[in-house]
């Protein structure tokens, strides 16, 4: 709608006259999302990492040397003190979802270009704030009251200066105007850069070529004797296609001014999420679930409207003088309005029987995080009626005895009995996922205890001894023998009360990961005592312990 | 003591001791004789036990063949419990058949329950529900899980109330769930009791488990004399199967001398006389 006016109002043909942009810059967004996610001041030194190397680091980090592209070790060795997360682009996105909605509200039609940056048409907010300056300043306003620094300021922990929340640019092309932006300060107020229109390509003309974040290019441009923006731009736009291929032109059609890209306004995302929140911060669990149910109901409504369904659901609680806990819910089929109230429950009591909350609940806020149209969760006529009843039993099983209180099996690889199964709740994934552990099931496991499995596996071993003829504790020597062999057999820790061993086997050793102190050394014996009951015993540091019963 | 080869599956009244006392298995008329009228005399009882049915609608899960002759009526049933000692892999060998056949099933209160030998026996593990532990609601979750699932396998915490009793019974026989219980249970159709084992592939300081002989004794309810079979409980394949010969030794009454090869040949389901406690 924009475009059609500007046509028509400017009168003349749209391209000749270029289009004016205006872009909001946040400086280092991912630290800032990063440190308010993580409950850390913004001054605190920080560092985002991505495959071992520094990817964004806060302006404190900076100032001690901390640089993208850093290594780990070398950036904690200039400054100490750095904490170091691993970039979560997803909490980028998430976090600067306020921000945007904050520009929406006021400029119709914003581009995210990446999170921390943002793209609008000037022309119809300069026209309507009187000025493309102060369009930009409005901007910045809304935009500092949605910034997690710019809450920040009102707790005085120090000021945050403005420079450091936003910057905007105003320049003929996207490319000007997000360098426009990101220059130096000239003063603690230079917060809104414009350059008139038909002056970009002046504003330009000086800047390295660095800028192009094309090292290639930017290495070949200099041996020509090419140093900045300004000279490219001078070249003839055919040679330089001819020389540099499409990129090139393209790179030379940005040096110019020109910007093929325009701005292309998003649709904002349908907010399917809900919010409560508590004047007065509640702590008993029964009043919040009471309260939160209309929430669920409507958060169901809203995706019902969109013919969606909620497979899995972000839970952010809220607490008072704790912050923030947020986990994320998935669901063997989808959620209605009760499975969201059961989860925000099961998250605020923790694992169903303790009564009692950490600290009163101020704000619940449930955003679906994976959605699917509803057509293909219909039920069908016939075939689905058992599982559907088996679903419906165990959510009220879970509602008795807690979200992990109802498990499913999946076996997985391992050498001892305990490790090669891994329970799961009730439609939850497994750590890791389904298919690493679906993998590791079919991986050799050398030393892995041939035979069946045992069916009784203890989660903690027991204590048990095994006495030689000698009446003392059975050993294994440094050639992994036996001192003696195992003549008695006990479960606890007296030597009295045991039964003679009728068979046994081993030992066998398990040596893993010498280097992680995770790992264990041990030694595992088979052992058959007088009834007929087998055992699978572990020496471990010279004590004996049983792991399984073969019952 | 003598042993009594009956090819019924039914269970054995008094008459066929008496009609196969003290006779030798080698064949001859008088054993032939005796083997007519025992079959006469089963087939009678059976029909006056369909007369005396109490219940209309036992329906009968799919189980496990090896257990099916020491199981009432040859199968599990669908409503009745059964009580399991001693043995966690025999309690689940009653859930194999149900959950091979595609029926969900739930093990409540057992948190050393090994999955791997579980899916061993036939059991799927993803139609198998675990509440390692439900605690105080350790009835409730029985009962809600015999809401929904075929099989419930369960360990009780403690005594359970007669009035309980008598209401997760009912429960049990209006959904058509079938509970084993690992332990005493009052009420069950039929007590398995795992009698001895021999482990095979094991010896003193060699090998390893391969698989174990063990006789597994059944009393049902209503029925004189317990049933008895030998089985490998795992055999090779860490399954459950019918042992081609029963063990050499019996390990309840070790004066038994070994038997002859007329004797190991005969056909796999062994029941004999079994003192009655």
């Amino acid at each position: 709608m924009s475009r059609a006016r500007s046509a028509t109002t400017s009168g003349s043909v749209p391209g000749a006259e270029p289009p004016r942009v205006l872009l909001l810059w946040c400086p280092d967004w991912p630290v800032i999302a990063a440190a308010e996610a993580a409950g850390l001041p913004p001054s605190a030194p920080l560092a985002l990492v991505v495959k071992g190397e520094i990817f964004a680091c806060s302006a404190s980090a900076r100032r001690e040397g901390v640089a993208r592209g850093l290594r780990v070790r070398e950036a904690q060795a200039r400054c100490p003190g750095l904490t170091v997360l691993p970039y979560d682009a997803d909490l980028d996105h998430r976090a600067f979802e306020p921000v945007i909605s904050a520009v929406e509200a006021i400029v119709p039609g914003a581009q995210l270009v990446r999170p921390g940056t943002l793209a609008v048409k000037a022309r119809g907010p300069s026209r309507y704030y009187g000025g493309e300056v102060k369009a930009a300043e409005a901007v910045l306003e809304v935009v500092a009251a949605a910034h997690p620094a710019g809450q920040a300021d009102d707790d005085a922990d120090g000021v945050v200066p403005p420079g450091a929340i936003a910057r905007v640019g105003v320049a003929d092309s996207l490319f000007a105007a997000e360098q426009l932006a990101k220059a130096r300060m000239r003063g603690p107020e230079d917060v809104v850069r414009v350059v008139p229109a038909g002056r970009t390509r002046e504003f330009l003309a000086p800047l390295p070529l660095s800028v192009l974040e094309r090292p290639e290019l930017t290495t070949v441009l200099r041996r020509l004797g090419i140093d900045t923006l300004g000279h490219f731009a001078a070249l003839d736009a055919v040679e330089v296609r001819d020389r540099f291929g499409e990129d090139g032109e393209r790179l030379h059609a940005l040096s110019s001014g020109r910007d093929p890209r325009d701005v292309e306004a998003r649709t904002p995302p349908p907010d399917l999420g809900g919010e409560i929140v508590f004047e007065t911060p509640l702590d008993r669990v029964d009043q919040i679930a009471f309260a939160f149910r209309q929430v669920a109901d409507d958060i169901f409504d809203r995706l019902r409207a969109a013919t969606l369904v909620a497979t899995a659901i972000r839970v952010e609680i809220g607490l008072e003088d704790v912050g923030v806990r947020e986990r994320s819910w998935l669901h063997p089929r989808w959620f209605t309005a009760s499975d969201i109230v059961d989860r925000v429950r099961w998250q605020i009591q923790g694992n169903g029987r303790t009564e009692g909350l950490e600290a009163a609940v101020e704000r619940i806020r449930v955003e679906p995080e994976s959605v699917d149209a509803m057509s293909r969760h219909e039920q069908g006529l016939w075939g689905t009626g058992s599982d559907e009843r088996v679903h419906h039993g165990l959510s009220r099983v879970q509602s008795m005895v807690g979200h992990d209180g109802v498990l499913t099996a999946r076996l997985t690889g391992g050498r001892m009995p305990g490790q090669r199964q891994v329970l799961v709740p009730w439609g939850d994934r497994p750590p890791g996922g389904e298919k690493a552990v679906a993998e590791s099931a079919t991986l050799p496991w050398p030393g892995a205890i041939p035979g069946p499995a045992p069916s009784v596996v203890f989660p903690e071993p027991r204590p048990v001894v095994v006495i030689g003829p000698d009446g003392a504790s059975v050993e294994v020597d440094d050639r992994g023998a036996f001192t003696t062999p195992p003549v008695r057999f006990g479960i606890g820790e007296k030597p009295e009360r045991t039964s003679p061993v009728s068979a046994w086997a081993g030992p066998w050793p398990v040596s893993e990961r010498w280097w992680d102190t995770a790992a264990r050394s041990l030694q595992r014996v088979q052992l058959v005592d007088e009834a007929g009951r087998a055992w699978l015993l572990v020496l471990v540091a010279h004590r004996w312990w049983a792991e399984a019963v073969y019952d | 003591m003598a042993w009594a080869a009956i090819s019924s599956d039914s269970s054995m009244g008094s008459a066929a001791d008496s009609a196969v006392g003290g006779s030798s298995f080698s064949g001859g008329d008088a054993v032939a004789d005796a083997r007519a009228s025992l079959d006469r005399i089963l087939e009678l009882q059976a029909r006056i036990k369909g007369m005396q049915e109490t219940k209309l609608d036992a329906r009968a899960l799919p189980t496990v063949p090896a257990l099916g002759p020491l199981l009432p009526g040859g199968a599990l049933r669908a409503g009745s419990s059964y009580s399991v000692h001693r043995s966690a892999l025999l309690a689940l060998a009653l859930l194999a058949g149900p959950s091979a056949a595609g029926s969900w099933c739930a093990v409540v209160g057992m948190p050393t329950l090994g999955a791997e030998a579980a899916a061993g026996l036939g059991i799927d593990l993803e139609r198998l529900v675990l509440v390692p532990d439900p605690g105080e609601q350790w009835l409730a979750v029985t009962a809600a899980m015999a809401d929904v699932v075929t099989v419930v396998l369960t360990r009780p915490p403690g005594r359970v109330s007669p009035g309980d009793l008598a209401r997760l019974t009912a429960r049990l026989r209006q959904r058509g769930a079938a509970l084993v219980v690992l332990g005493d249970w009052p009420q069950s159709e039929a007590t398995l009791r795992v009698s001895g084992g021999s482990w095979e592939g094991i010896g003193h300081g060699h090998g390893h488990l391969a698989a174990r002989q063990v006789t597994v004794t059944s009393e049902v309810r209503g029925a004189g004399r317990p049933l008895s079979a030998t089985l490998w409980l795992p055999d090779a394949t860490a399954g459950i199967s019918a042992a081609a010969q029963p063990a050499a030794v019996s390990p309840i009454d070790p004066s038994v001398p070994e038997r002859s090869d007329a004797e190991s040949a005969r056909p796999s389901r062994h029941l004999r006389p079994v003192e009655v406690a």
